[in-house]
């Protein structure tokens, strides 16, 4: 059995929507911890510097090319997928199949995924692409250390109510995407003791609950000035 | 229950064969016993057809008490009708009520070509099973059964995934036409007993392999193929079958 040969298979696909998707998961809570700095409420002292941190070393730089490759792979396996899986059915049905035993979220992990990629091209263009390539207005630290200020950047960004409101959007896909990505991907990956499962889709839920939650304040507590 | 009949509207999709394009056909049934199964309200149907010289619905069916597998119908959007854990053949009338519009479908799957009718060409399902579905026992005489011990659970378990009847319904159920609760169920039952250990890695391959190049779609495992399962197959199955699949390539020698 090559490598080829398993990666190309439909459940060796799966494995790749799975591994890339449980290091997306992990990416998240590394993002929203970060960002979650922001309520620390001193002008972005903590956050800036959390950023800064992430920015200049050399292992999350690192990281950041696996996170790259990581979407990419997840995004076009995905959208192959989904195109693939779409056309092994040429002939549809006169009446739906429903909801039965399924969630509607659960059928729709390309159409949710696909909202996500466009939100993502935003959020790239709003914050990374300024930070990364183009020039950004600095800020000095407390301890003299100057560093871009992505916090006004957020500020200045998120008083626009149409940003917030994509922002926003963009969370929600990300939550529905969650609710059946997470637990889903560990069933790919091959766990299917009862114990695990019953653990993983509680954990799951509270995941896809709480971490878009978190996101979706941002752009909130900025716009509504709850974070000055 | 008490016993009624009922009048019936029927679209049934009619196709001559696996090349002409079909159409839904409406047929009117009267005085249908509440007591009758779905198929023999086919059966009076056809019974009609016959005598106005018309061609009678084709449909696949043959024990008609729900372990063979052959009846394949999608009722109401649902296959094999609206009852859980149950097929087309013990679907019984007492399910619908007088003046009903019924809707049935053959299941659709590019791997399940028409060949008429109601009746799809299933064949896809044996060659996999040819492809690793079986335990290989040189000949002689037969074991003891009882000669390798097996655990309880596990072999609770085996046999709950070897109650999969091969009907399909939950390729016809799946958004992506996957097999893979059939192939899951079939390599769960082996992976489960001793019987089945010495070919577990080469099976599970094999039988992913050909699952493959018939033209399944691959699990994103939403549910509805549990939900729709005559036997009531569970999704942990794809779990395991994945967990066999994991093994056996990533962690295959070579």
């Amino acid at each position: 059995m090559t490598w080829a040969q398993v990666f190309t298979s439909s459940v060796g696909k799966k494995i790749t929507m799975a591994l890339t998707g449980v290091f997306l998961i992990l990416f998240l809570i590394v993002h929203v911890g970060v960002n979650a700095c922001i309520w620390f409420n001193d002008g972005g002292e903590v956050f800036n510097r959390a950023a800064n941190f992430l920015g200049e070393n050399v292992v999350p730089r690192i990281l950041e090319i696996g996170l790259f490759l990581f979407f990419i792979l997840h995004i076009v396996q995905g959208l192959m997928l989904e195109v693939q899986n779409r056309s092994k059915r040429s002939i549809g049905y006169a009446v739906s199949y429903g909801n039965r035993g399924s969630r509607w979220y659960s059928r729709s992990m390309g159409l949710l995924g696909t909202l996500i990629l466009l939100f993502l091209i935003i959020h790239l263009a709003d914050f990374w692409v300024p930070s990364r390539f183009t020039h950004m207005s600095e800020v000095q630290l407390s301890d003299g250390k100057n560093v871009h200020n992505l916090y006004s950047l957020m500020q200045a960004r998120f008083q626009n109510p149409f940003i917030v409101i994509i922002y926003v959007l963009g969370c929600i896909s990300l939550a529905y995407h969650l609710a059946h990505g997470f637990t889903s991907s560990f069933r790919t990956l091959g766990v299917h003791n009862k114990r695990y499962i019953a653990m993983l889709r509680s954990l799951g839920y509270a995941f896809a609950i709480i971490v878009p939650l978190v996101f979706a304040m941002m752009p909130v507590s900025f716009y509504m000035g709850w974070v000055k | 229950m008490e016993h009624y009949n009922m009048n019936l509207t029927l679209k049934v999709w009619r196709q001559k064969n696996s090349q002409e394009k079909g159409k839904f056909e409406t047929h009117r049934v009267e005085n249908i016993s509440s007591e009758m199964s779905f198929l023999e309200m086919f059966d009076v149907l056809n019974e009609k057809l016959i005598s106005e010289g018309k061609d009678p619905i084709a449909f696949d069916h043959d024990c008609r008490e729900g372990i063979c597998g052959m009846c394949s119908m999608y009722i109401n959007g649902k296959p094999h009708g609206p009852w859980k854990g149950n097929t087309v053949c013990q679907l019984h009338m007492r399910a619908f009520k007088d003046g009903d519009t019924i809707v049935v479908e053959p299941w659709r799957a590019n791997a399940f070509p028409v060949i008429k009718d109601l009746v799809v060409d299933r064949s896809a399902f044996d060659r996999i099973i040819q492809a690793g579905g079986f335990i290989s026992v040189n000949t002689g005489n037969a074991v003891d059964a009882n000669a390798i011990p097996v655990e309880k659970d596990n072999a609770d378990k085996a046999f709950a995934a070897a109650a999969c009847i091969g009907c399909g319904a939950c390729v016809a159920a799946c958004k992506n036409s996957s097999a893979m609760l059939f192939v899951s169920a079939k390599v769960s039952h082996l992976a489960l007993l001793p019987q089945g250990d010495p070919e577990r890695k080469s099976r599970v391959l094999a039988m992913v392999h050909q699952m493959d190049k018939e033209g399944f779609g691959a699990c994103t495992f939403t549910e509805a193929c549990e939900a729709t399962c005559p036997k009531e197959i569970s999704v942990t199955n794809i779990a395991r079958l994945n967990q066999e699949y994991f093994r056996a390539s990533l962690a295959a020698d070579k």
